[in-house]
C-alpha cells in the first residue's frame, strides 16, 4: 500500500462482507421455504425474505464496487483520495438507507418493483451517497493521472448512477414499466458493471502477472467495447413477451448471443495474461479468485445465459428455474468472486501484512464455488423438468413444484455449504493473520 | 490481439461503437414505448392504475412472476384472467379470484402459503381489472399454455 488513504476501503469490505453474511441467511430462509412450505410462512413471508436476499446482494456489491474503488483509485491516479471522511459519510448514509429499507421490508414498507422495492426515502439517500462518492473518487482522478484502468472504472460507475435514475420513473402501464425497468436492471449487470468488472480485473492482472500496462489496457478497451456493443441491443432478450415489438425477437437473439463473446475474452485475457506474466505473486488466493471469476462468469453468465436467450427457446424457459440457475451463477461469477479478489488481494497491504492465511482462504473459494457450482444444476435440472411439464405438457404450476422437491432439498443443501465457506472467507480475510503461504511463493516487495 | 490495434484506436472504437450502439437501442425503445402506448396495450381506466398500485403495495412480484417476470415460488398471473376463464365467464372469474384471495392461508399441509392480504372491496375490484388489463397484453403469443 503505497498512498495511506487507500486506507478508506477496510471499512466498506467489513460491511460489504456483513451484508454477504446475511444476505446467505436470508438465501436460507427462502430455500427453506422451498423445502418446508410452512418455513415461517407467517413470521416472515416469501415475499419478504426473497426482497431481503436480493437487496442485500446489490448493496453489498455496490458498497464492495466503492471500497474497491477506493482502494485503487490512489495508486492509478498517483494521488491521495480528495476526502476520506467524504468516504466515511457517504458509507454511513448508503448502510442507513440499506439498514433501513431491509428493517422495513420486514413490517412490510416497501415499493413493489424486484430489485428496486426500497423505499422513496431509501432510494434518494442511495442517490446522495452514490453522487458524493462519484464526486469524491473523481476529483482524485482528475487531479492525477488518468489511466485506461481508472477511467473506464469511473465510466462504469458514472452510467451505472445515471441509469439508476429510471428508478425514480414507474409507469403506470405495466409494459411500460418492465421496458424501462430493464434499463435499470440489465443495463447494469449485462452492460455498465461488466465495465467495473473489466477494469477490476485489469488492476488484479496489472499488480499481480507483471504484464506490460499498455497490453492489459488495449486488451481492457476491446472487451469493455465487446460488452457494450452487444449488451445494450442485448436487452433486447427481455422485450420477446412484455408487449413490445416483434423486431425485438431476431434483435436481442442475435445481440444477447454476442454478449457470451466479452465473458469468453474475459477468460483468454485472464490465463493469457497469467501464464504471460513473469512475476510469481505470491498472494495465490486472490490470484485464485481472479482466474476464478473470469471462467465462472464465463459459465455463468455467458453460456448459461446463452442457454436461454434465444427468442424460440425463451419462450419455452421465460421465467422458470433456469432464470434462478442463470442468476446465481451469473452474479456469483461475474461480480462476488471478482470483488472476494480484490478483497483478498488488498487485505494484506491494508493490514500491513505479508499474505496470510492463504490456504484457508482457498478452501473457502473451492467450497463456495463448487457449492454454488452444485446449486446451479439443482436449478437447472428444476428448471428443464418445469420447462417440459408446464409449457409442453400445460400442467398446472403447483402440481409440478411437488415433482421438483428432490432440486429443491439439494439446492438447500448446497446453500448451507455456501454459508459455511463465506464465514471460513470472512475469517481468512479479518481474523487473526497466520502466515499461510504455499511453498513456492515468495515475500511480496514494496510495489505490490 | 492484432499487432495492428493501438490501445487509442481500441479507446475510439469502444467509445464510437458505444455511443452508437446506444443511438440505435434509445431510438429503437422510444419506437417501442410507442408501439406499447398505441399498439400492444388497451387504454388504461382509474380501475387499472389503482389495481396496479395494489399489486406493487403488497410486493406481490416477489413470490409471482407477471408476464414471465418476477419470482418464481408462485404461479404466473399475466394470464390468471384467462386460466380462471374470464374470457367466458367475466363475473364468475372475478369472484373466483377475490375468493381465493381472501381464503388465504389456506393452511393446507405441504402447500406454499399465500399470506394474507388487507385488501377491501374497492382494491380487490381494481386488481383483477389490472390482471384483465394485463391478459389482454399483446405478448407475441407468451404464454405457450393457459397453465403460465
Amino acid at each position: 500500500m503505497k498512498y495511506e488513504t487507500q486506507k478508506v476501503a477496510l471499512p466498506f469490505f467489513m460491511v460489504a462482507m456483513a451484508l454477504f453474511a446475511l444476505q446467505i441467511i436470508f438465501g436460507l430462509a427462502a430455500a427453506a421455504a422451498y423445502v418446508w412450505p410452512h418455513f415461517m410462512s407467517e413470521a416472515m413471508p416469501f415475499n419478504i425474505t426473497r426482497t431481503s436476499h436480493t437487496n442485500l446482494l446489490i448493496v453489498w456489491l455496490l458498497i464492495a464496487f466503492m471500497g474497491c474503488t477506493y482502494y485503487l483509485m490512489p495508486e492509478e491516479a498517483e494521488n491521495e483520495i480528495y476526502s476520506p471522511n467524504l468516504a466515511y459519510l457517504q458509507l454511513a448514509i448508503f448502510a442507513i438507507a440499506g439498514a433501513g429499507a431491509l428493517i422495513g421490508y420486514q413490517f412490510g414498507i416497501h415499493e413493489g418493483r424486484h430489485y428496486l422495492e426500497q423505499p422513496l426515502w431509501a432510494k434518494i439517500f442511495i442517490t446522495v451517497s452514490f453522487l458524493m462518492f462519484l464526486f469524491n473518487t473523481s476529483l482524485t482522478m482528475l487531479k492525477g493521472r488518468r489511466t485506461a484502468i481508472n477511467t473506464v472504472l469511473m465510466l462504469g460507475l458514472w452510467l451505472a448512477a445515471i441509469f439508476w435514475l429510471f428508478a425514480f420513473y414507474n409507469p403506470d402501464n405495466l409494459a411500460l414499466d418492465k421496458l424501462w425497468w430493464w434499463w435499470i436492471v440489465h443495463i447494469w449487470v449485462e452492460g455498465v458493471w461488466e465495465l467495473i468488472m473489466a477494469s477490476l480485473l485489469g488492476y488484479l492482472l496489472i499488480k499481480m502477472t507483471g504484464v506490460d500496462r499498455e497490453v492489459i489496457e488495449k486488451w481492457l478497451y476491446v472487451i469493455v467495447g465487446l460488452a457494450l456493443f452487444s449488451g445494450l441491443l442485448g436487452t433486447g432478450h427481455h422485450y420477446y413477451w412484455i408487449g413490445t415489438p416483434g423486431y425485438w425477437q431476431p434483435i436481442g437473439s442475435i445481440f444477447s448471443t454476442l454478449e457470451v463473446i466479452p465473458f469468453f475474452a474475459m477468460v483468454v485475457f485472464a490465463f493469457y495474461m497469467f501464464w504471460k506474466g513473469s512475476r510469481n505473486h505470491p498472494n495465490k488466493a486472490a490470484m485464485l479468485w481472479t482466474l476464478g471469476s473470469a471462467a465462472v462468469a464465463f459459465f455463468g453468465a455467458g453460456v448459461w445465459g446463452f442457454m436461454h436467450t434465444l427468442s424460440w427457446i425463451n419462450y419455452y424457459t421465460h421465467g422458470t428455474q433456469i432464470t434462478a440457475a442463470h442468476g446465481h451463477l451469473a452474479f456469483y461469477g461475474a461480480y462476488v468472486m471478482l470483488v472476494m479478489g480484490v478483497i483478498t488481494y488488498a487485505m494484506p497491504q491494508l493490514r500491513r501484512v505479508q499474505p496470510y492465511n492463504q490456504v484457508l482462504n482457498m478452501w473457502a473459494f473451492w467450497i463456495m464455488t463448487s457449492a454454488m457450482w452444485f446449486m446451479t444444476f439443482t436449478l437447472t435440472f428444476a428448471g428443464v423438468v418445469q420447462t417440459h411439464l408446464q409449457r409442453v405438457l400445460g400442467m398446472n404450476f403447483m402440481q409440478i413444484q411437488e415433482q421438483l422437491e428432490l432440486f429443491y432439498v439439494m439446492r438447500f443443501g448446497t446453500g448451507i455449504f455456501v454459508g459455511i465457506a463465506a464465514l471460513m472467507f470472512i475469517y481468512a480475510v479479518f481474523g487473526p493473520a497466520r502466515e499461510q503461504v504455499p511453498a513456492t511463493s515468495r515475500p511480496l516487495t514494496a510495489n505490490e | 490481439m492484432t499487432e495492428g490495434l493501438t490501445k487509442a484506436a481500441a479507446r475510439n472504437i469502444f467509445y464510437g461503437g458505444s455511443l452508437f450502439f446506444f443511438l440505435v437501442f434509445a431510438a429503437l425503445t422510444a419506437h417501442s414505448h410507442y408501439y406499447i402506448v398505441n399498439t400492444s396495450t388497451q387504454p388504461m381506466s382509474d380501475n387499472v392504475r389503482l389495481g396496479k398500485h395494489v399489486w406493487e403495495e403488497h410486493n406481490c412480484i416477489n413470490c409471482h412472476t407477471i408476464l414471465g417476470e418476477g419470482s418464481y415460488f408462485a404461479p404466473e398471473v399475466g394470464n390468471v384472467w384467462t386460466r380462471y376463464g374470464g374470457h367466458e365467464n367475466p363475473e364468475g372469474a372475478r369472484m373466483a379470484l377475490a375468493a381465493w384471495m381472501r381464503a388465504q392461508p389456506t393452511g393446507a399441509p405441504n402447500r406454499r402459503q399465500m399470506p394474507y392480504f388487507e385488501i377491501n372491496d374497492e382494491e380487490m375490484e381494481a386488481l383483477v381489472d389490472f390482471f384483465e388489463w394485463t391478459d389482454a397484453i399483446d405478448t407475441q403469443g407468451w404464454p405457450p399454455h393457459p397453465a403460465g
